[in-house]
């Protein structure tokens, strides 16, 4: 039971807190983990979604669970924002277990799943609004938290026009603001950025940023390498279920590079003979696959200039050539020495899964 | 400057009422895209009113029905009830849109009452369904439609109506939250409408129909409300007929409701 105080008083402090509270949270604030995951697993059928995965996510901290579609990412944030529940192990949200807890875990997130989960024959405000009553906020503050969030993500123009005029990236930066309706200290985004733009891509990078500036936690997915890279403190990596990888982005790309040159030799034996030529120098950053070859190197171009230097003696000249940062594969085959492959959609009664 | 996670702390706050206001959002939104989206309601009442007047002009002379009452009194009572009935498509196919949209995944998420998002979604159907008894009524009013009791007669009628129209959103419901997609929805609600509606003494008397029919058409929920609505509004005794239907409605929101509540915890 909360101690009733006016609301201004109550926004400044966490001393406010009821007894009974800071007793459930002690745990989660002494070791200072906003979500604990243990053994968690969950099945659809015969689809195994998630087969045992443990992970921890520091308050203030941005977490994120990288993997192919269908690898169990949408799964694992359901089971944490207690849409589904899991079949085995144990998950909680800032000390509250998320299913015998459920009720004190949803007073404490906010999800924007993977579909902008919006009503498009409302405006947007009436969108936020909606959320506010739902979220419990006083109905004294919800506009002005309305108006606050339009404000931050660009959306005052927008702010009365029915959901469906907006784009993409608008509707997506209205379902993230709905999520914080309620000044969430948890937030879950299920791929917050499949689908937009560049632009809005960034911009969403900014905003997230931001909010764990101002002590959200974050837990994010993403198929995106990069975008893990420039959001998350940590990043794991999930495949068919499981966490195959669970480490800082620096120790994950070290393994990688940040350059990746992909080219193609056409003909007879010619990729054959180019990595020869090649091994010398790049022996254990060389891949084969055909006639396709894929260098990694963490010298950035230098290593095209090198590339194409031993095959121009040899007087080889590539088919196709490549040079981007690494991928989510790259990833995939450092970690397993096979591609993301993507599973089948995941029947959870529901669609997509992943 | 205040932190975002220590504003947080406001999250054991209770609001009192918190059921009721929950399902107040929910009805105001639903209802909002009835204003916004008037096609819905345009369409769904097109209908029932070529309904009225195919069965007023064109087959009603053919049809004889008991008692020598004007086909027109017999017949309105039967539209009202097929209004209603078609209308709570509306239910099905407004859950399923949710479902699809990934909007029960936010309601999920959120500390919301559990039971909000389908009592939201069945008052609203309720509201909508207010108006569109009220403009068949003066449709019916037009095209001849005669009330032989009193204006008590006439309301209680009509509140049957929506009695019965309420209980038809919540089997609905459940066909919505049993296929979660908007197209499956309407697909699967028919088969269900069907029966319900013309295999009933809504537009006919049952005497026509070969035997096994009559049995079904005698004893279902349509034409027990038909018959307690007719009851009302042309004359004659009343209390069993009101007492039948009223059963059959409660009868409908004991089953159907735990189902659909049931449906609602596990759809995503």
């Amino acid at each position: 039971m909360a101690i009733r105080q006016p609301t201004s008083l109550y926004r400044c402090s966490v001393f406010t807190l009821g007894a009974e509270d800071a007793a459930l949270r002690s745990d989660a604030l002494r070791n200072g983990h906003a979500i604990e995951v243990e053994g968690l697993r969950k099945r659809f059928g015969e689809v195994v979604a998630l087969s045992g995965i443990d992970f921890t996510v520091p308050r203030g901290t941005v977490f994120g669970l990288l993997g192919p579609n269908g690898a169990g990412k949408t799964t694992a944030v359901r089971v944490l924002a207690t849409v589904l529940s899991p079949d085995g192990g144990r998950a909680e949200v800032l000390g509250h277990d998320v299913v015998r807890d459920a009720a004190a875990v949803r007073r404490r997130i906010g999800l924007a799943g993977q579909n902008a989960a919006v009503d498009p024959n409302l405006t947007g405000r009436e969108n936020l609004r909606m959320v506010g009553y739902l979220s419990q906020l006083p109905s004294s503050e919800i506009m002005g938290r309305a108006a606050e969030l339009l404000e931050r993500f660009g959306l005052v123009d927008a702010a009365d026009r029915p959901l469906r005029t907006y784009s993409g990236g608008m509707r997506r930066r209205l379902d993230v603001a709905a999520s914080l309706m309620a000044h969430p200290p948890v937030l879950f985004l299920d791929e917050p950025t499949t689908g937009l733009d560049i632009t809005s891509r960034e911009e969403l990078w900014v905003m997230i940023r931001e909010l764990v500036e101002t002590g959200t936690t974050v837990l994010l997915t993403t198929q995106y390498l990069e975008e893990a890279d420039r959001l998350a403190t940590r990043i794991a990596v999930v495949d068919h279920g499981r966490i195959i990888a669970d480490d800082t982005p620096t120790r994950l790309k070290a393994q990688l590079g940040n350059t990746v040159v992909d080219i193609e030799l056409h003909g007879d034996g010619r990729a054959g003979r180019a990595l020869e030529l090649l091994s010398d120098r790049l022996g254990d950053r060389i891949q084969r696959e055909g006639e396709r070859l894929r260098i990694t190197s963490d010298r950035g171009a230098h290593v095209l200039i090198e590339v194409l230097r031993l095959l121009g003696g040899d007087g080889m000249e590539p088919d196709t050539l490549t040079v981007r940062e690494p991928s989510l594969d790259d990833v995939f085959l450092a970690i397993t020495g096979r591609h993301a492959d993507p599973e089948p959609v995941e029947d959870a009664g529901d669609g997509e899964a992943s | 400057m205040i932190r975002e996670a220590d504003r947080a702390v406001e999250f054991d706050r209770r609001i009192p009422l918190g059921i009721v206001r929950d399902t107040y959002a929910v009805t105001q939104r639903n209802l909002i895209a009835y204003r916004r989206v008037p096609q819905l309601l345009v369409f769904s009442t097109i209908q029932p009113v070529i309904f009225v007047l195919m069965f007023r002009y064109v087959f009603g002379g053919a049809i004889q029905v008991p008692g020598g009452i004007p086909y027109v009194d017999f017949l309105m009572p039967g539209i009202f009830l097929q209004t209603v009935i078609f209308g709570s498509l509306a239910t099905a196919i407004g859950l399923a849109t949710d479902m699809k949209s990934g909007l029960m995944e936010r309601f999920h998420a959120l500390p919301m009452s559990r039971s909000a998002v389908l009592t939201g979604r069945t008052l609203a159907d309720l509201s909508r369904n207010v108006f569109v008894v009220a403009l068949m009524m003066t449709v019916g009013f037009i095209v001849g439609w005669r009330i032989h009791t009193n204006v008590v007669g006439l309301v209680s009628g009509g509140l049957l109506v929506l009695l019965f129209g309420y209980a038809m959103s919540w089997i609905f419901a459940t066909v919505g939250l049993a296929v979660g997609d908007p197209e499956t929805a309407q697909a699967a609600a028919f088969p269900v409408l069907a029966p319900l509606v013309f295999a009933s003494t809504a537009f006919v008397p049952p005497d026509s129909m070969p035997g096994w029919l009559q049995v079904w058409a005698r004893n279902q929920p349509v034409s027990a409300t038909a018959e307690a609505v007719r009851a009302l509004t042309i004359g004659g005794p009343t209390t069993a007929e009101v007492l039948e239907a009223v059963t059959w409605c409660v009868g409908i929101l004991v089953i159907f409701a735990p189902i659909a509540v049931r449906l609602y915890r596990r759809a995503v």
